[in-house]
């Protein structure tokens, strides 16, 4: 089912909005802290664009083989989470309480600003991986099916 | 307060709801649940939730619509057609009364006061030191973000491992077949 598609003007369109929908997405993860958006959407934009790459350009394609890369790291974000949350612990604080997060110099606002960032990246990472994962789940099952018909 | 904006928005939603259960292929009905999705983000904008319409158009529009067309292109094509049977009585006319029901059990909570805005329940309890203190403890200008990563960060890392937990579930279920 996944392979690339015959339209020119389908595979030019891909190449040019890819690229595109990726620094959109950072733009919404990063952007979250002071407007819509965030990890959530951010992560979701994120994984479209890799699904994008993949129905647009094909398998082969390296954008394609990045994501299947990518699916390795289905963890990673909870990963970075949670890790989050440990490093907080670290010198007496309550887990998730960024404000204990051990940076000298900077008071506690600014290392709960720095805990929401990381946190968000963290839930990014999470959703598109998953998102990318679940998508050639579904397109891996098929290929077989059909090689074997 | 209903201009014609909502008013037309209200029905382009009944339409559109309608149209899901009414259509007699599962591919149309993917496509107008995308259509209900889209403009349930215009509802949620209109009603100045703008983070959870930016969610709605990118996950309800955008991301299930992809998975439920790519589970479609799995199935056989006699499995996405639907033969609807007539609805029985008790549903149409029990469903209306259940709905009667859930509307007359949630109607203490909006008051009649000044607009019932100030005195939802929503809206007397945490909902005024979030707006007042999350910036100075956060230096995060959006609210929403700070309550969700920071105050509720728990909530977030648990619905984040439900998340994980669905994608290798996926992973599991889907790919059992393949050696």
């Amino acid at each position: 089912m996944i392979e690339a598609h015959d339209s020119l003007i389908v595979r030019s369109a891909g190449k040019l909005l890819i690229p595109l929908s990726q620094l959109f997405a950072l733009y919404v993860l990063f952007f979250g802290q002071y407007g819509p958006g965030g990890g959530f959407a951010g992560g979701v934009i994120l994984g479209t664009s890799f699904l994008l790459a993949v129905l647009v350009l094909g398998p082969q394609a390296p954008p394609c083989r990045l994501a299947h890369q990518l699916e390795h790291g289905d963890g990673i974000g909870l990963m970075i989470f949670v890790g989050v949350g440990g490093l907080c612990l670290i010198g007496g604080g309550t887990f998730l309480d960024y404000s204990n997060l051990q940076i000298p110099g900077w008071n506690d606002e600014e290392r709960r600003s720095l805990g929401i960032v990381l946190t968000q990246i963290g839930v990014a990472a999470d959703i598109a991986v998953t998102a990318l994962s679940i998508v050639f789940s579904l397109g891996q099952h098929h290929s077989q099916e059909a090689s074997h018909e | 307060m209903m201009d014609w904006f909502e008013i037309a928005l209200v029905i382009l939603l009944i339409t559109t709801a309608v149209g899901v259960i009414r259509v007699k292929t599962l591919i149309s009905a993917v496509l107008i649940l995308a259509c209900y999705s889209f403009l349930m983000a215009v509802v949620w904008a209109q009603l100045g939730a703008v983070d959870v319409a930016f969610v709605e158009a990118v996950v309800g529009a955008g991301l299930s619509t992809v998975l439920f067309l790519l589970t479609l292109f799995r199935a056989r094509a006699k499995d996405t057609q639907l033969r609807r049977t007539p609805t029985p009585l008790v549903a149409l006319l029990g469903l209306p009364l259940l709905g009667f029901v859930l509307l007359y059990a949630i109607a203490p909570l909006y008051p009649d006061g000044q607009d019932g805005q100030p005195l939802r329940p929503a809206s007397t309890h945490v909902a005024d030191a979030y707006l007042q203190e999350s910036y100075k403890a956060t230096k995060t200008p959006n609210v929403v973000t700070a309550v969700l990563m920071d105050y509720r960060a728990f909530d977030t890392l648990i619905e984040t491992g439900v998340i994980f937990t669905a994608g290798i579930a996926c992973a599991l279920l889907l790919r059992s077949h393949s050696e």
